[in-house]
């Protein structure tokens, strides 16, 4: 038995690798931001996309369809100068018509249908429904904005000053948290209805009336503290991460360390509870509005809406249910949305 | 182990440094924990001094207090001749002298591109006239710290540890300085990756005349790059020497047990050595013993160890020691 041990080797597997094959073997996987992951995981989520496509749907109508409706939303039908008013425009039902209409339908003219009736004053429902989605919206994203950036600016100079000033402004957070907020607002949107009302005299703020103004106040004033607070704790975290330390080993300054390296990175937080916010500012007009402190009539919002379908409640009970039903769409689908957002945003919850 | 020219003006220079923070022991009771007590020593300029010592011993923070991050409790730090003591004082001290942070993780913000963060020193001193002169001075960062530039639009996230660790070393560098302090910079990547590292740590002094202070725990690697070592020990500098006396002739108890810990490529050396291994843990630093804060785990205290302080003194041509017994040892 001469069996010797014998090996083959392949010689190619030994060669140095080529520039290219190097190449090869670094290439990095494509681009992809936290942004970018985030926008995918919120498509998946059904309920979410829904949400986002129903909220869109009213928005967008809200902003056009006023531009082009042949009913405005404050012309009583029935009044027409130099007649008396003609009062079988009033309180019709749903696809009904006024006797000129009537008439001009007779003569083979077409007219626009009225497709929520009108209120007791002759005017189209449904305009009224979509002009008071409108103002509910805006005032909804404008009071969220102005919780936004009050509570931003306040709970970051907070959460990175830290010591005596942090303790001072939570304390006055603490403050504003303990009164009762319904009581509050009502308070607060009757004083600045009577003291703002002659200082908006004349200017361009005016016309959107005082009682809307009063309301961005009372929303500014109040509810800020929640965000701040929000804001507060996540800076009070970030503020210790090690790149907070290099910006400063780099000469960078409190403002400049706020603004670059804290706020990017409390932004998914800020943007999910500022999406809540807004359902809440909504729900909050609606009802000041339904209790007579919201939009000067005749401008509708939908809690105005509400409150003056009460009246006639038993025989006209489709004038509430429209924009209760509009309201409720708003805030449930806002609200999924924005929990759709953290699901997708919030990285604590990714596993 | 630069071959830069180097003269024996001290570049920074630390006299009786302390750092304590408060820290609450109880209601209302605060007690301030001695990070850093009284540490004086000077870097000259050009050369690379090693700081060693077990995690806890305040390597970091002396670090972090020479370029006020943290304000000094007491002492003085004198950069260039000049005494940092006003905020200007410090504003310049920043565009002359920074950091490397140890966690290439933690340490570059997530939500910036690479550009941006190799940028951010240049866009707080406003060191660029147009846009195009701070993405050539970046590009020129990225490549020489050996990263594609291709790569200026990604994010942190994309890389890997090495890679991270290049990109906080180009973003050092941004600013032109002249003394970087370098926190544990490689002890986070693995040894492969450490070598590169520390070679272009070596290249970039060569090239750009820095000075280090060059924080690890690895002495092996403080050897490597150091001109001269310092080892610290709970607060406090304990030995002061030439990288080589340092390594071969410690004469602190406790730099001789850290260098017999040492671990030796070659058998028969390792065999010869004789451990010292110390009893105990590492006191903390909230109740240092008295005196000598080694005298609990000294193999050779003695009583007069807990009575004072030893003083921090040349025992040899620039060779400091403080230890008590340190001439019958």
């Amino acid at each position: 038995m001469n069996k010797r041990f014998t090996m083959h080797i392949d010689v190619d597997a030994f060669l140095p690798a080529t520039d290219e094959e190097k190449a090869y073997m670094v290439q990095m996987r494509p681009s992809s931001t936290f942004f970018r992951d985030g926008v995918k995981r919120l498509l998946k989520n059904k309920v979410a996309t829904v949400s986002l496509i129903i909220i869109l749907i009213i928005t967008l109508s809200s902003l056009i369809i006023p531009a082009f409706w042949p009913y405005s939303y404050e012309s009583m039908l029935g009044v027409r100068p130099g007649k008396s008013v003609d009062a079988s425009f009033n309180n019709l039902s749903p696809f009904e018509y006024g006797e000129t209409e009537q008439a001009r339908i007779a003569a083979g003219e077409t007219v626009f249908p009225h497709i929520f009736g009108t209120d007791s004053s002759g005017r189209d429902y449904f305009i009224r429904v979509i002009y008071g989605t409108r103002i509910s919206l805006a005032v909804g994203f404008f009071a969220s904005l102005i919780v936004l950036i009050i509570g931003m600016t306040i709970g970051s100079i907070a959460g990175y000053c830290g010591g005596k000033v942090d303790l001072i402004i939570m304390r006055f957070v603490d403050m504003i948290y303990s009164l009762p907020d319904m009581l509050m607002v009502i308070l607060l949107a009757t004083v600045l209805k009577q003291t703002l009302a002659p200082v908006l005299e004349g200017t361009s703020l005016a016309r959107i009336g005082v009682n809307i103004i009063s309301l961005f106040v009372v929303f500014g004033v109040l509810y800020w503290v929640s965000m701040s607070r929000l804001i507060r704790g996540q800076i009070l975290s970030l503020r210790e991460q090690e790149y907070v330390l290099a910006a400063k080993a780099a000469g960078a300054k409190g403002g400049w360390i706020i603004r670059k390296h804290l706020l990017p990175n409390c932004i998914s937080v800020v943007v999910i509870s500022t999406a809540l916010q807004i359902p809440s500012a909504i729900f909050t007009e609606s009802f000041l509005s339904f209790v007579g402190l919201g939009v000067n009539a005749p401008m509708p919002s939908l809690g105005s809406l509400a409150s003056d379908a009460l009246n006639g409640l038993s025989s006209y009970p489709y004038r509430m249910v429209i924009p209760a039903v509009v309201i409720s769409l708003i805030v449930l689908s806002l609200n999924l949305f924005g929990d759709g957002l953290r699901d997708a945003f919030d990285p604590k919850l990714r596993t | 182990m630069s071959s830069f020219d180097r003269n024996d003006r001290p570049l920074v220079d630390v006299r009786h440094l302390k750092q304590y923070f408060n820290i609450t022991v109880g209601p209302l009771r605060t007690k301030a924990l001695k990070a850093v007590d009284d540490v004086s020593f000077s870097i000259r300029s050009g050369e690379t001094l090693g700081l060693v010592g077990e995690s806890g011993c305040g390597k970091t923070t002396v670090g972090r207090s020479i370029l006020h991050l943290y304000q000094p409790t007491g002492g003085e730090v004198e950069f260039e001749g000049r005494l940092i003591k006003t905020k200007s004082d410090i504003n310049e001290l920043r565009k002359k002298a920074t950091m490397v942070f140890q966690d290439p993780y933690s340490s570059l913000n997530p939500r910036m591109t690479v550009s941006d963060i190799i940028g951010e020193p240049l866009d707080i001193h406003k060191m660029y006239a147009n846009k195009a002169e701070r993405m050539e001075r970046i590009l020129e960062l990225m490549d020489r710290v050996g990263l594609n530039s291709e790569h200026a639009s990604r994010y942190a996230h994309e890389f890997s540890g090495g890679q991270r660790q290049r990109i906080g070393i180009a973003r050092a560098l941004a600013l032109r300085p002249e003394f970087i302090v370098c926190d544990e910079p490689v002890s986070a990547l693995d040894v492969s990756i450490q070598a590169q590292v520390i070679n272009m740590f070596v290249e970039l002094q060569e090239q750009m005349g820095l000075t280090y202070l060059f924080i690890a725990h690895d002495i092996l690697v403080v050897r490597h790059i150091s001109d001269r070592i310092a080892v610290m020990y709970l607060g406090k500098m304990v030995e002061l020497a030439d990288a080589s006396v340092i390594y071969d002739q410690p004469l602190h108890p406790y730099t001789r047990s850290l260098m017999s810990a040492v671990p030796q490529p070659d058998p028969k050396v390792a065999r010869a050595n004789k451990r010292i291994v110390l009893s105990g843990d590492i006191p903390s630093p909230l109740n240092a013993p008295s005196g000598c804060p080694f005298r609990t785990r000294c193999p050779h205290a003695a009583p007069c160890c807990a009575e004072a302080m030893p003083e921090f003194k040349e025992v040899e041509s620039g060779h400091f020691v403080a230890c008590h017994r340190v001439n019958e040892l």
